[in-house]
């Protein structure tokens, strides 16, 4: 695949130009300075799935388009009783120019996309990816280091549950950094080592943070642990992010953390809040990134 | 009288240990006659079977009728009508009908001529009530009913205590117990195999040990009980070893596989086509190959289609919501000879083994499974040979879940006979 995508469903089909291209276009934007590129263009939110800052993130950038946006809410239950995404998606594609949808079940943005004609983009589905936040991740890493090329990046936590961990290693690899995954068994099957080229599992915290010039702590996502056990106790000391093992990485180590983020269980607060953490430049960089793709998804399509 | 002439075709008969040019006569329903072409006189109907291979009918010892209870997926009209398509002329019905079938009234109602069945219908009752898994449905009156074996396919039977009593019962009335060995405290919400396509893909996994756990207890319990075990769609590599040793050892177990199992792996998955969900799920390409080497080296007794047919609304949805289960009662025989006699030479001896003799000999259906005069005349004619194509649009299932449009096959179901009278010609 070359050339502009239609959708945007995942990072895994994207070759490393158009992630670049992505990433160049977002440098471009700035919703201080709104733009008319998709003036009277109608977005539709769907989110499935409870969401603050990805469905603001979203809101924000559509509007610093110029576009209109719909948000549609539904909760599960109404998943249950109400009519299927299909229908949904075709109720909507009469009425709206692109859809940005959060599902729970991995693949519901494939789906929509193999029935609608219209632009989809996957603001998360279920554990299977992210794309957003992985160009914006990409995008805070690229205004501190020049490239990724070469990076080591190293992931911590529940890699197993996280749609973030999947495109994150997607996007790194293919841009040629090296990333490493680590965490306990149950959150971080041997498999991910598979998920793309070059992965390293590491088990010991410090010995995978010793180098790094990326430290990406995830959340434990305790709402789909469905009957795992970990003992958080244990957790904590093995895989929480403290000032002593920021230490291990490199000097100038970028911390990141996609939100939402525990304090006091992936990191501490010094961490969270220290010079070294991007976090908060993850969320404007959202922003961006997401105008990037809504633009170069929707724009000069009528 | 009745009488139906089968001449000039080639017969395979493992049960007669005939693989050579028969001519056949079925009078009133029944075989009366195998004789050197040319020898009988002719008979009310003559069936030209020259070129092609005249086979005791098949056997799906696995199926889903939907009916009752879930009729705008299948009938039993509708789903014997694609068995006869895919030269079954017989099938063996799942329990898991709404009411589940664990009583003698609804054994017997799906038996009913009412019922509109075009091939025979043999129901498998469900081992416990509602097959809840609590307690023995009475199998002395299922089985009087008309029940050729028991099982809770699709909700395992997991109580070791209960399994074991199911195991003894069973063999009291020298009746397998068929179990969907699958240890669903490992598989909650899991709609495919776990392996690094389900990580790719962020969907959950069903570990091979979920099957081969259970297989394992399963084979335990049924030495302890002298019972007859018979596995239902063996899935992994594991699992088959365990059937291999314990046939080694001589105990009274069978399994069955799948056409999906043996064509298809896990990576099939892949952007999230359902058509590729089923339960037990694609596995590995090792699983798949085992399976087809336990179908050649004859550690696997059956082919049977888990025929499972869904409406689109259940189907054609998120891959964590859609039903599991595809169709697949026509296209089984293609499946087998492409991919066993044609790509792996397996004998056509052995295809018949799989599709016809030794099914009957599981759920002992006296009569059939051979073309040995007395026996029932079942029949089925086909090509080995002949390349077709799958068009699912002309389906005679209710349901449109398989992957198979368009998919190409060698070796053709010619004519499907049942008590000779031809119900199926291509």
């Amino acid at each position: 695949m070359n050339g502009k995508p239609r959708s945007l469903l995942g990072i895994e089909p994207l070759t490393p130009r158009q992630i670049i291209d992505f990433l160049s276009a977002a440098r471009k934007m700035d919703p201080k300075r709104p733009r008319t590129t998709l003036r009277g263009r109608r977005i539709a939110l769907l989110f499935y799935e409870n969401s603050t800052r990805t469905r603001v993130s979203f809101e924000v950038a559509a509007k610093s388009l110029g576009a209109s946006t719909v948000v549609m809410h539904a909760s599960s239950t109404s998943i249950e009783k109400g009519e299927s995404l299909k229908d949904t998606g075709l109720t909507l594609q009469s009425i709206v120019d692109a859809i940005v949808v959060r599902h729970p079940n991995s693949g519901a943005p494939t789906l929509l996309s193999r029935i609608l004609d219209i632009p989809i983009v996957n603001a998360g589905d279920g554990m299977h990816e992210h794309p957003s936040q992985a160009l914006l991740d990409a995008f805070t890493i690229l205004e501190h280091k020049k490239t990724l090329k070469g990076l080591k990046i190293v992931t911590v936590g529940d890699i197993y549950h996280s749609r973030v961990a999947r495109s994150d290693a997607h996007l790194f690899t293919k841009l040629g950094a090296h990333v490493t995954f680590c965490g306990p068994e149950v959150l971080l099957p041997e498999e991910a080592a598979q998920l793309a080229p070059g992965i390293r599992i590491v088990r010991d915290m410090d010995e995978a943070l010793t180098g790094a010039d990326v430290v990406m702590m995830l959340r434990v996502q305790q709402e789909r642990l469905s009957g795992l056990q970990i003992n958080l106790d244990e957790y904590i000391r093995r895989y929480q992010l403290n000032p002593q093992r920021v230490k291990l990485a490199k000097k100038n180590a970028l911390v990141m953390h996609p939100g939402p983020m525990i304090r006091g269980m992936e990191m501490t607060d010094e961490v969270a809040d220290g010079p070294q953490s991007v976090v908060l430049e993850q969320v404007l960089n959202g922003v961006k990134v997401r105008m990037a793709i809504l633009a170069s998804l929707l724009g000069g399509r009528r | 009288m009745n009488s139906l002439l089968i001449r000039g075709g080639h017969l395979v008969d493992p049960a007669q240990n005939i693989d050579e040019p028969r001519d056949i006569l079925i009078v009133d329903g029944r075989v009366t006659e195998v004789a050197a072409p040319g020898k009988l006189q002719s008979a009310d109907k003559v069936v030209n079977a020259r070129g092609l291979i005249v086979a005791p009918g098949f056997i799906d010892l696995h199926v889903h009728l939907r009916e009752p209870g879930q009729t705008h997926k299948e009938t039993i009209a509708t789903g014997t009508a694609a068995a006869a398509a895919g030269g079954f002329t017989s099938v063996c019905a799942m329990p898991n009908t709404k009411p589940v079938n664990d009583s003698p009234a609804i054994t017997r109602w799906m038996q009913d001529p009412e019922r509109g069945a075009v091939v025979n219908v043999f129901p498998i009752a469900a081992a416990t009530a509602g097959s809840a898994g609590e307690k023995l449905s009475d199998f002395a009156a299922l089985r009087h009913a008309g029940a050729v074996a028991v099982s809770d396919d699709g909700k395992p039977i997991l109580d070791d205590a209960l399994m074991h009593d199911a195991l003894a019962n069973a063999a009291r009335l020298g009746i397998p117990v068929i179990q969907h060995a699958e240890d669903t405290r490992l598989t909650a919400s899991s709609p495919m195999h776990l392996g690094i396509t389900s990580f790719r893909l962020g969907l959950r996994g069903q570990p091979a040990e979920a099957e081969w756990k259970i297989v394992e207890r399963d084979i335990r319990l049924a030495e302890m009980a002298g019972a007859q075990l018979h596995v239902a769609h063996i899935s992994t590599e594991e699992a088959l070893a365990l059937v291999r040793e314990a046939k080694q050892r001589g105990l009274k177990v069978s399994a069955e596989a799948c056409p999906h199992h043996f064509l298809f792996i896990d990576e099939n998955c892949a952007d999230y086509d359902t058509r590729y969900k089923m339960n037990p799920p694609l596995r590995t390409a090792a699983d798949r190959d085992a399976l087809l080497h336990g179908l050649v080296d004859g550690t696997l007794d059956v082919i049977a289609t888990d025929h499972a047919p869904h409406a689109k609304f259940e189907k054609f949805v998120e891959f964590d919501r859609a039903a599991f289960g595809i169709t697949g009662l026509e296209i089984a025989v293609g499946a087998a000879l492409t991919h066993l006699h044609r790509a792996r030479k397996v004998p056509l001896k052995r295809i018949v083994e799989l599709l016809s003799t030794n099914p009957s000999r599981i759920v002992h259906l006296d009569g059939r499974g051979t073309l040995a005069p007395g026996a029932h005349g079942d029949v089925t004619i086909f090509d080995s040979k002949k390349r077709w194509t799958y068009d699912l649009s002309k389906t005679r299932s209710k349901s449109r879940n398989a992957p198979y449009d368009g998919m190409e096959f060698y070796g053709k179901v010619m004519k499907t006979i049942v008590a000779g009278n031809v119900v199926f010609e291509a």
